[in-house]
């Protein structure tokens, strides 16, 4: 069949692994939103012991890519202690799917960010983080590194398309050096408010384009 | 040569492209192989005297289909050059004369909303209309938004995805009181669904051959005479001087054929179909119809199912030898959701899990069960993977 997925995400999204959820599960987690058209959401149990990952399911609402993603990410988590899981990298997932088509790496970054998410709600639940710092700079541009620009499936500022970073009382805007007629201005413009607006102090997430 | 319908794969997305009908491409091959000339002046060669009367004798027929004269008619590549065709010629012959106002509405097909957008970038003004819940504008919306400088309507009769079919008399007759142009897109609708122009109030409308089981790469714009209109493409003076380049005559040939062999029969029994397809699978729980139910394209089925992804739906249909569409973002090219569905006050989600069917020809009632048991099935196992509508 010629379809921009390899073998590998056709197997996952027709078979998907660890598919479903868990009860009573020591740590879970949501990532995206209906509205951005797809969504995870991991459970986890968790040996307090070993801090292994003994159990992990996820659900998944979004296209093949996201199914795919939703189901690597759980075999490459099982078993692995909470520290190791965190390291694991969307490259990772995308790599051990055979790869992805560009249009479709956010895919493999919302599967990440799932699992993340699900350690950070475990360590929170288990009182091993730590305080609330205030949003940087810094900390704006991490998380860009995590929406993509879909032309070429690598992020916004690898790609240069990030010209600057202002927080401000609240305020973050990012100026993008793209036009706003762009063909995918308006989904990096939502894949940027939806990483930076979960921030605990951020009011705000202007994006402005270069015209 | 040999043709056969494939028996692999259903095919219900005839909004999209259709299959070739086999009487059209008979009725094509002598101009691709025979009468292969270009279309010459009364003055010229033979073989070109014949191409020439070919192509006016595919315009005469498809003009007939529309109730225009052959004068009135313009051959283009397509829809998307027709549109583009009407609102930018529209705009180059009255934006310095009369003014820069153009109104349309919120779910136009891509070549008239860019076409408009293109030109709001060279300083004219454009008023998109919303749409109510099954995709009508509302006639009084559009009495307001007219102006004194107000060049052009366009408003399509019948949409894309949801099918919805627009009241073009009454828009028509609020142009004709106003004294502005009016503009239908009638791609999806023509002649399936009939437009006289002798009795309906339109200035210009696009119609295409590649939706009626025609060739691609052949349209054409009905422009009533009088209509001013400047040339936007420059070359030869092919087509009354209305639009350059080398006639392409398969092509008329094709579509007029492709406009003849469309009947009301058939265009009755695609709406069998439809019908049936529609009421099947509104007992899938959690599923609505988008568009209206009335006022409708008889060969378009367009539902939303909750908590799933258009684009997982269409690929596991696709391995089940099935063809549908999707106004998922996941789908589109721009990564963005359907605007149509956005655009009837439908939410992203709701977008996301749109399915369009449309029938051709080539469907059969079989086609219908097909699916529908296909769908089910493929709905209920993408549901029991989704984190939503659990509890």
């Amino acid at each position: 069949m010629p379809l921009p997925y390899s073998e590998l995400v056709m197997e996952h999204f027709r078979n998907p692994r660890n598919v479903g959820r868990i009860d009573d599960p020591d740590a879970k987690s949501i990532e995206g939103s209906p509205a951005c058209g797809d969504m995870v959401a991991v459970y986890l149990k968790v040996d307090a012991e070993t801090q292994r990952i003994d159990d992990i399911k996820f659900e998944s609402y979004g296209c093949a890519s996201n199914i795919a993603t939703g189901s690597i990410i759980t075999e490459l988590a099982k078993g692995k202690t909470l520290d190791e899981a965190k390291a694991i990298s969307w490259q990772q997932a995308s790599e051990a799917l055979g790869g992805l088509p560009p249009i479709k790496t956010h895919c493999s970054v919302l599967a990440v960010d799932g699992l993340r998410a699900a350690i950070q709600n475990y360590e929170e639940r288990h009182g091993l983080v730590t305080e609330r710092v205030p949003t940087t700079v810094e900390e704006v541009r991490r998380r860009l590194k995590h929406v993509m620009n879909p032309v070429v499936g690598l992020d916004l500022v690898r790609t240069k398309l990030v010209d600057e970073i202002e927080v401000t009382d609240g305020t973050v805007r990012i100026a993008v050096d793209l036009p706003s007629d762009h063909q995918f201005a308006n989904n990096i413009r939502n894949d940027i408010v939806e990483k930076i607006e979960p921030l605990w102090d951020v009011e705000r997430v202007l994006v402005e384009f270069s015209d | 040569m040999e043709v056969t319908v494939s028996d692999r794969i259903v095919y219900l997305d005839n909004a999209a492209a259709t299959r070739l009908d086999e009487r059209v491409l008979e009725a094509m091959a002598p101009y691709y192989l025979d009468t292969y000339a270009v279309a010459t002046s009364q003055f010229g060669y033979s073989l070109g005297i014949e191409a020439r009367d070919a192509l006016d004798d595919a315009r005469t027929r498809i003009a007939a289909a529309l109730g225009a004269t052959p004068e009135e008619f313009v051959f283009t590549s397509g829809d998307t050059e027709s549109s583009n065709m009407a609102l930018k010629g529209v705009a180059m012959a009255l934006g310095a004369k009369k003014g820069r106002h153009i109104i349309t509405s919120a779910i136009e097909d891509f070549a008239v909303l860019h076409s408009a957008r293109a030109l709001e970038r060279q300083g004219f003004e454009v008023t998109l209309l919303p749409v109510d819940g099954h995709g009508r504008i509302d006639p009084d919306a559009l009495r307001g938004a007219l102006r004194r400088d107000t060049i052009l309507v366009s408003v399509q009769a019948a949409n894309q995805e949801i099918g919805t079919l627009q009241d073009i008399e009454a828009i028509g007759a609020i142009c004709r009181e106003h004294d502005v142009l009016f503009h239908t897109d009638a791609t999806h609708s023509f002649p399936r669904v009939p437009l006289d122009v002798r009795r309906m109030p339109v200035d210009l409308v696009t119609i295409s051959a590649h939706l009626i089981h025609g060739p691609r790469g052949i349209g054409g714009l009905y422009v009533r005479e009088g209509t001013p209109l400047v040339k936007w493409m420059d070359g030869g003076f092919q087509e009354n001087n209305m639009r350059a380049g080398v006639e392409n005559i398969p092509g008329a040939v094709g579509f007029a054929r492709a406009v003849e062999l469309v009947t009301p029969e058939e265009t009755a029994r695609l709406q069998a179909m439809r019908d049936h397809l529609i009421a099947e699978l509104l007992h899938v729980p959690d599923a609505r119809l988008n568009g209206h139910p009335e006022f409708r394209l008889p060969h378009n089925a367009n539902i939303s199912f909750r908590y799933v992804e258009g684009e997982s739906v269409l690929l596991h249909l696709d391995m089940r030898g099935f063809a549908v569409s999707t106004g998922s973002a996941c789908f589109s090219r721009s990564l963005e959701a359907s605007h149509v569905i956005l655009g009837i006050g439908g939410d992203h989600e709701r977008a996301h899990g749109s399915v369009r069917f449309t029938f051709g020809r080539y469907n059969t009632e079989d086609d219908v069960d097909a699916v529908v048991g296909a769908i089910t099935d493929v709905i209920t196992n993408l549901r029991a993977i989704s984190p939503l509508g659990k509890e």
